[in-house]
């Protein structure tokens, strides 16, 4: 069976005819090319594929792409500033080596997008916390850890200017 | 890593979401997902039918209805840790969503679906047995209640004909001032308790512990109130000792032997987070508000 959708992706609607058993990954992968959204484990568990549904941090491969008809999904590639310029969280990423393969950064990133924006004086221990839905199998936690403090402290200073 | 093929439906209200589960053969309700979309995944479930209740926009809420806190069974357990009403009258509730999953699955997954899912490791069924909360279920031949004891059949097995469906969960919360203490022991953040416990306590005047309520999750088949000890603990001070006495009779408890940790140690940790609970029951010093 397939249905049809109409879902905004990184602020441009898309209209689409699905498969009924479609994971949202797979659609945004596949059907929309957009593979900046990794797809790890696909049940639930490593965070690699973690996108925002109307702001709020989800794993996109334990959603039917049909699920996100009428909502507004963000992706890694939604990131990016007018200015061309990385999003400061992807340029503390890059300033602390808090990636080594890569593969769990975009999940990462869109979890503290997230987390960042509801909570910008975050402690260690609460980023610890919220990055523990994200699993990095090269171990790079304490760089990730430093990456996102200093994000913290980048978007705290953007909001006040 | 895909779910085989199925009719997908996006039923608009409570009626046709009935109906659906009435006349679809093989069909499972997908509430937030968390549970059900691994297993298709996977392929350990395979329905024909989805029947999406996510558009049941009226099983969403959290209110008190007289001395009980009424949760609607679409509400997040993002909702559940972010509710003022939840952190006043029922904190070991918030205590013990903040040990479900992770935010990105908090966000979508469901008391309603919790509870249906059964998982014996699950925090959300602890605290319903914890209270014996009242299961409200719908069905194509109306509603009705059931307390949870009676709701738990068995491993993963909730007391629901295949047209039924949960539509809320009510918790008897207890007066303002209750102690509460939640523990568990997962070996990382996030992960299925390998044993878990929850404990309200009154303490009188006197010093002395009064009502109390014990339970533990993650060690037999389905989370089990343990109102056998909790007569041993009325009436007496809280001390170390008397803790230690209570930890003991998890020695007797039915245990789950698996890839997890074996029955012994299950037992073990049972006994040991069970002490834990009453002790920051007994020592905390935040309570339950009016």
């Amino acid at each position: 069976m397939t249905r049809s959708i109409s879902v905004t992706v990184n602020g441009q609607a898309h209209e689409a005819t699905v498969e009924d058993r479609l994971t949202l990954a797979d659609f945004l992968r596949q059907t929309l090319g957009l593979t900046g959204t990794h797809l790890g484990c696909e049940h639930g568990v490593c965070g690699a594929c973690t996108v925002l549904m109307n702001g709020q941090s989800v794993r996109a491969c334990l959603m039917l792409a049909v699920q996100s008809h009428k909502q507004e999904i963000t992706t890694i590639e939604g990131l990016d500033r007018e200015s061309g310029s990385m999003h400061p969280i992807q340029e503390a990423f890059a300033k602390f080596f808090a990636l080594q393969c890569g593969f769990c950064t975009s999940g990462l990133i869109m979890t503290l997008v997230e987390f960042l924006r509801d909570n910008p004086h975050p402690t260690e221990d609460e980023v610890k916390v919220a990055i523990s839905g994200n699993l990095c199998r090269c171990t790079g936690y304490r760089p990730i850890i430093d990456a996102a403090l200093e994000a913290a402290r980048t978007l705290r200073k953007e909001t006040h200017s | 890593m895909k779910p085989p093929p199925f009719t997908y439906h996006a039923p608009a209200s409570l009626a046709e979401a009935l109906e659906l589960l009435r006349s679809c053969e093989n069909g499972r309700l997908l509430a937030g997902g968390q549970s059900l979309m691994p297993m298709m995944n996977m392929r350990y479930a395979q329905p024909d039918h989805v029947i999406d209740i996510n558009n049941l926009s009226d099983l969403s809420y959290i209110r008190e209805v007289g001395p009980h806190l009424e949760i609607g069974a679409m509400t997040r357990q993002r909702e559940i840790e972010f509710s003022d009403l939840i952190a006043a009258r029922c904190p070991i509730l918030r205590d013990a969503v903040l040990q479900v999953g992770h935010r990105q699955t908090r966000n979508r997954g469901t008391i309603g679906g919790s509870l249906c899912h059964l998982d014996p490791a699950a925090e959300l069924p602890l605290i319903a047995a914890l209270y014996d909360a009242t299961i409200v279920i719908a069905g194509a031949g109306g509603r009705r209640e059931a307390p949870f004891s009676v709701f738990a059949q068995g491993f993963m097995t909730p007391g629901l004909a295949s047209d039924e469906m949960v539509t809320a969960i009510r918790f008897p919360v207890w007066e303002a001032g209750t102690q509460y203490g939640f523990v568990e022991f997962a070996r990382r953040h996030g992960d299925f308790a390998l044993a878990a416990a929850a404990v309200t306590m009154r303490i009188g005047q006197d010093g002395r512990i009064g009502r109390i309520a014990v339970a533990v999750g993650g060690v037999g088949p389905i989370p089990l109130r343990l109102a056998e000890i909790e007569p041993l603990l009325q009436g007496k001070s809280p001390s170390s000792a008397l803790f230690d006495e209570a930890a003991k009779s998890c020695a007797g408890l039915e245990a789950m032997d698996d890839v997890h940790a074996p029955a012994s140690y299950r037992r073990h940790l049972a006994g040991v987070v069970l002490k834990r609970a009453l002790a920051a029951a007994a020592n905390s010093t935040s309570r339950a508000k009016a």
